[in-house]
């Protein structure tokens, strides 16, 4: 764990060599869910409400989506760009050195320009927590924070069976967008509003609907029943980066140095 | 001429060559056309106003928006003119006896074309006999569709034209990835890429009608759908040749600009 920080502080220190840089490009990464949220602003101001949910209630849900993704993507971006490491052969650098792939690759890069997206997403979610009338107990702020953290995770994991497809087909493959990007876009919005195939892929598949969805559900009290089920469904979707890692043990065995 | 035409012809060819990752990207667009339909869907389906554009058209204006992404993308990027700029070795590029501006034009408008036209047919054909509520309708009659394809050819061009600011504004500030944000996400915003402009605010649409982008994507889908009157579509056709013939003539200005303050260092 301490080697994770070490990598951390050098490359935040890499990376603010270039200040300017770093703060025109964590503008920009403001900006670029700022036009998707205020999309979603403009539609709600024409329609009033989708399948009944609320401005705010989405707006909820398109917070922690975004924080989840953009922590993600701040911290793992070490497997979005991995086809480079093997591409270049650096990868056999890697597997000499005496720690654990999962955690040398994980410490490769981070973006961490990613605070503009980071900084847009908290501000959402304060101004959707500010105006939901929502009675806060210790249960269901702990399950807000669960929401993200299993978000970041479940991220993370499609991020990893990304680049362990990496192993066999050398180049990065533009389908794992759909996963990334894709269900970036698609869990911005509360799941029961899809067609019923495309909720279930995302609940059963590759668990967004455990962090948007039901979570969500019990935060806004609408749901009856028991409590603690709600609050550990996030946990429940945590628990998809663990064949994820597997698999990912499975690639780096497999793997065969392009030799370059 | 002659030359440009080459040049076009040469990268069509070379961008063709990509049909693995076109087929990537087309399940991806799939996918996003899919999503976006049912957030509209859901919209819709609770509603008490009228809505200013139809379900049916909205349908048509997503399914032609992942068709002819490369037509309309300002993200769409040419890195190896990024990198001619800021490694200096546009010194090469100014020893051609072409127009720099002609060259990387038709450059740029053939990656566009080549990835249209690999990505376009999968999308448009499937969008067709998709079941019911998803499928694309055909065009009302024929006058409609020649409109269409006028539309969105002088679109791509007025598009093309837009990107190449882009470029130009590299060699003043050295570092793409700044102007490419900005440009691509308010460019994309008002070319009605995130939400269609009918839906927008009346405040915000009178901002849309002003800038050049909605011309390059909104315009056509729209006179595709029917949305927009054969009559205005025509007069519409104008408003875009007028854009493009300016757009042209002040990019060409700028980069002379440009181009005259360029140090090449040896090395």
């Amino acid at each position: 764990m301490s080697l994770y920080f070490k990598y951390l502080l050098i490359l935040f220190k890499s990376q603010m060599q270039y200040r300017t840089s770093f703060w025109l490009l964590s503008i920009g990464q403001f900006f670029i869910p700022f036009s998707v949220f205020a999309g979603l602003y403009f539609l709600f101001e024409r329609f009033g409400q989708i399948k009944g949910w609320e401005f705010f209630e989405v707006a909820l849900c398109f917070a922690v989506i975004h924080l989840a993704f953009s922590l993600s993507e701040c911290f793992a971006r070490g497997f979005d760009t991995f086809s480079s490491l093997i591409i270049k052969g650096d990868f056999d650098r890697v597997l000499v050195r005496p720690r654990s792939t999962f955690l040398q690759v994980l410490g490769s890069k981070f973006e961490f320009t990613r605070i503009g997206r980071l900084l847009q997403s908290s501000i959402v979610l304060i101004w959707a927590l500010a105006n939901l009338p929502v009675e806060w107990s210790l249960v269901k702020a702990v399950t807000l924070l669960f929401m993200i953290t299993s978000g970041v995770l479940i991220f993370t994991g499609i991020y990893m069976l990304a680049a362990t497809m990496c192993f066999w087909t050398v180049q990065g493959l533009e389908v794992a967008n759909i996963f990334t990007d894709g269900g970036r876009e698609m869990a911005q919005y509360p799941l029961n509003i899809y067609q019923k195939w495309i909720a279930r892929i995302f609940t059963y598949v590759i668990p967004f609907g455990t962090v948007n969805y039901l979570p969500l559900m019990f935060i806004l009290g609408k749901t009856r029943g028991d409590e603690i089920l709600y609050m550990l469904t996030p946990l429940a979707g945590s628990l998809f980066i663990i064949p994820c890692f597997l698999v990912w043990q499975i690639g780096v065995r497999h793997y065969r140095s392009t030799g370059s | 001429m002659k030359v440009y035409a080459s040049v076009l012809k040469l990268r069509l060819l070379i961008g063709m060559q990509y049909r693995s990752a076109a087929l990537a990207g087309v399940a991806t667009q799939f996918f996003w056309g899919f999503i976006s339909i049912m957030v509209f869907e859901a919209f819709y389906e609770h509603t008490s106003i009228t809505p200013p554009i139809s379900l049916k058209e909205l349908i048509t204006y997503i399914w032609l928006q992942q068709a002819f992404l490369a037509f309309i993308m300002l993200w769409f990027r040419d890195n190896e003119l990024f990198d001619l700029i800021t490694s200096g070795n546009i010194a090469y590029e100014l020893c051609r006896p072409t127009d720099l501006y002609g060259f990387w034009y038709a450059k740029l408008l053939a990656q566009r074309l080549s990835s249209a036209l690999l990505r376009c047919y999968p999308i448009l054909l499937v969008a067709f006999f998709l079941p019911k509520p998803y499928n694309m309708p055909l065009p009302l009659n024929a006058i409609t569709f020649i409109l269409f394809v006028i539309t969105l050819l002088l679109g791509l061009l007025l598009l093309v034209a837009i990107s190449m600011f882009l470029y130009i504004s590299v060699f003043i500030t050295l570092s793409p990835m700044g102007s490419l944000l900005l440009f691509g996400v308010t460019g994309e915003f008002f070319a009605g890429l995130i939400i269609p402009i009918p839906l927008m605010p009346l405040w915000l649409q009178k901002v849309a009608y002003v800038l050049p982008f909605r011309w390059t994507a909104d315009f056509p889908f729209r006179v595709y759908s029917g949305h927009i009157a054969q009559s205005d579509a025509i007069i519409g056709v104008f408003i875009q040749l007028g854009y493009l013939l300016a757009l042209l003539w002040l990019g060409r200005l700028a980069l002379n600009s440009v181009l005259k303050r360029v140090v090449v260092q040896g090395g």
